[in-house]
């Protein structure tokens, strides 16, 4: 049984997505228990083998028993052990979270919803636990597909984004598949392992160069890098708000963790950083995708939207300290990778609970609220601090690392841009807090008696205060979550090439 | 001599004249769906794009006077035997690789589709501009 731990991962949603609908057939009531349950068996399953490559290190999981250049095998170290945790408990969260939402709207759809659901996470589970570059696409259309679908499900201008994002990403995968072809063709292999292990001893190295480029603009388009962003903020501000706080915090880190491990796994670090002279492009494409998403959000009247242009700006983060090569800037970028998912969950978490009772999506609609809504608020602003990186929350300590890597590479651009964008933060939360909590509360609609308290339902806060005690938490901890799960990665290469 | 030989250039693309094909239908579909109005246009473009690249990956399986690769007389004429020159077959597994490339590509275009038949039942036409007045006068309403 602890065999088969990594094809659980995957094959428990997976079936557990058919299984749905056929529950939805029987009885809608059936729908969501069976989706927990697949989520739980998941998240465990995820859990038990981080503790085993804890343990004794990387594993490969031979699907079927075929050996890995031939067969599809399943690679779990260290880097993405701990994203598989991090995906099934983003999914898991937002699930129960969002249970009521979603029996409201979804009435006679809900087998189909729930389907969708959890063929998304086992679409970004299966892009995480991979170790085969084909399978890797596979996957990354069963995660994209059913995500333009969740999406799509909203209204006004939701139908339309959802298309542009079709086409977005539908090109980016593209890309992505034809940088594995030229891969293919110089090494005959697709195995991660196989294709680090052969490409050192290629001769034709233009074609790899060809082939990296092309993997990594697929993956730009896919994680919305600055210029090629714009189907991100449509795609996310108008869709449905169980698919919003669902997609919005995992498909771009997941993206971003696609990049990372081609970069440190398949065509290494020293292609990459040294051999390449893209690093420095790279991190000022960042720098201009933090700038520009800064003045996007505080440009926004609407709360999603403004939150869905802060997701540019992470993104801006992560790809720049990533490539500026360095330990620090590194450490910055996967830190940020796990807090960020969480952060995202969290201020998209409560966005959604506002939803429920405040029907206005424009920022001046929130006046009051503090005193109507103060859990969900209370989880608002620690998600708020989180993304400014205000200490003790998680934030802080992942833009440290970003700030001392910016530093350390001795690229200014970089660090000007991480503090201006901060300041643009606060500018930004400071003024939706400043109307939630200042300005008295005005009821046009219904319920004449202002006074009266309404909460978002309490299976709503519950586990949006759960998201923000972890924010929280992995700030507490950010320490052991470096040296435990980040270190492993990067130490070895430090030692290396670099 | 020199006269009749072709020039670098030439004998270059005539050479490689499968990869020109491949980038020349990418750039068509990538065209299609930046330029184009019509949302069923761009979702055409969208799908010679990703055709585009099912080609590549096709033409770079073939090899010269090679066949489809199906081993004849596979069976009880000794299958195991010396017979089998792999030269002489294909790559097999581009194509295989293929096949799920293009049943990906199917469910793309079915979303696309499903999308763009949910857009025209609302807003009565598939012109990117028209949807986008109608969206901007919606939006208007609203505040």
């Amino acid at each position: 049984m602890i065999l088969q731990l990594p094809a659980l991962i995957i094959i428990v949603p997976l079936l557990a997505a058919l299984g749905v609908i056929i529950a939805g057939w029987l009885r809608n009531a059936l729908c969501f228990p069976a989706a927990l349950a697949a989520l739980l068996v998941t998240l465990l399953s995820a859990i038990l083998v981080m503790g085993q490559v804890m343990h004794d290190g990387a594993l490969i999981y031979r699907l079927g028993g075929w050996e890995p250049p031939w067969g599809i095998s399943f690679y779990i170290d260290h880097l993405n052990g701990v994203i598989l945790i991090l995906v099934s408990l983003v999914a898991l969260i937002n699930l129960i979270a969002t249970r009521s939402v979603v029996a409201q709207v979804f009435k006679n759809r809900l087998g189909a919803f729930y389907s969708l659901y959890l063929l998304f996470a086992t679409g970004l589970l299966g892009i995480v636990i991979t170790g085969d570059a084909f399978n890797l696409y596979v996957l990354l259309e069963i995660a994209s597909l059913s995500g333009y679908a969740l999406l799509g499900m909203g209204g006004g201008r939701a139908r339309l984004a959802s298309l542009h994002y079709v086409f977005m990403g539908t090109i980016g995968a593209s890309l992505y598949l034809l940088g594995i072809g030229y891969l293919y063709i110089v090494t005959g292999s697709l195995n991660m392992l196989d294709l680090a292990a052969l490409l050192p001893t290629v001769e034709k190295v233009s074609l790899i160069h060809v082939s990296f480029i092309l993997c990594l603009v697929g993956l730009f388009i896919k994680m919305a890098l600055f210029p090629l962003h714009a189907w991100l903020p449509n795609a996310y501000a108008q869709a449905p708000n169980p698919s919003a706080s669902l997609i919005a915090p995992l498909t771009t880190k997941v993206m971003l963790y696609v990049m990372i491990r081609m970069v440190l796994t398949v065509y290494r670090p020293d292609l990459a950083f040294n051999r390449l002279p893209i690093g420095s492009l790279i991190v000022w494409l960042a720098v201009a995708a933090i700038i520009a998403g800064s003045l996007l959000a505080y440009k926004q009247t609407r709360l999603r939207r403004m939150l869905a242009c802060i997701i540019v700006v992470e993104v801006g983060y992560m790809v720049g300290g990533f490539w500026l090569g360095n330990a620090a800037g590194m450490t910055g970028a996967l830190l940020h990778l796990l807090n960020d998912a969480m952060m995202t969950l969290c201020i998209f978490l409560a966005a959604g609970a506002i939803a429920t009772r405040v029907h206005a999506d424009t920022i001046a609609g929130l006046q009051g609220l503090f005193r109507k809504m103060p859990f969900t608020m209370a989880a608002f602003v620690v998600g708020a601090l989180a993304i400014i990186g205000v200490p003790p929350t998680c934030g802080f300590f992942s833009k440290w690392y970003l700030l001392n890597g910016g530093i350390e590479a001795g690229h200014f651009g970089f660090t000007a841009a991480l503090i201006i964008s901060s300041l643009v933060n606060i500018l930004i939360f400071f003024k939706v807090m400043e109307v939630a909590y200042f300005e008295p509360f005005e009821n046009h609609h219904h319920h004449s008696n202002g006074q009266f308290i309404q909460e978002a339902p309490l299976d709503m806060v519950v586990p949006l205060l759960a998201t923000a005690g972890f924010l929280i938490a992995m700030g507490i901890y950010a320490h052991s979550l470096v040296t435990g799960f980040i270190e492993p990665v990067i130490s070895p290469l430090m030692m290396g090439s670099l | 001599m020199k006269g009749l030989s072709m020039p670098d250039w030439a004998e270059f693309i005539i050479a490689n004249y499968n990869y020109w094909g491949v980038a020349v239908l990418m750039m068509i579909g990538l065209y299609a769906i930046i330029a184009k109005n019509n949302l069923v246009k761009k979702i055409i473009g969208m799908n010679i794009f990703q055709v585009a690249i099912i080609l590549f990956y096709i033409t770079i399986a073939t090899k010269l006077e090679a066949t489809i690769p199906i081993i004849r007389h596979g069976h009880g004429h000794g299958a195991h035997a010396a017979g089998i020159q792999a030269a002489g077959y294909m790559n097999p597994l581009p194509q295989v690789l293929m096949l799920t490339a293009i049943v990906v590509s199917v469910a793309t275009l079915g979303v696309a589709l499903a999308l763009a038949v949910s857009i025209y039942q609302r807003y009565d036409t598939l012109e990117e501009d028209e949807i986008l007045e109608q969206l901007k006068a919606e939006e208007l309403r609203q505040v």
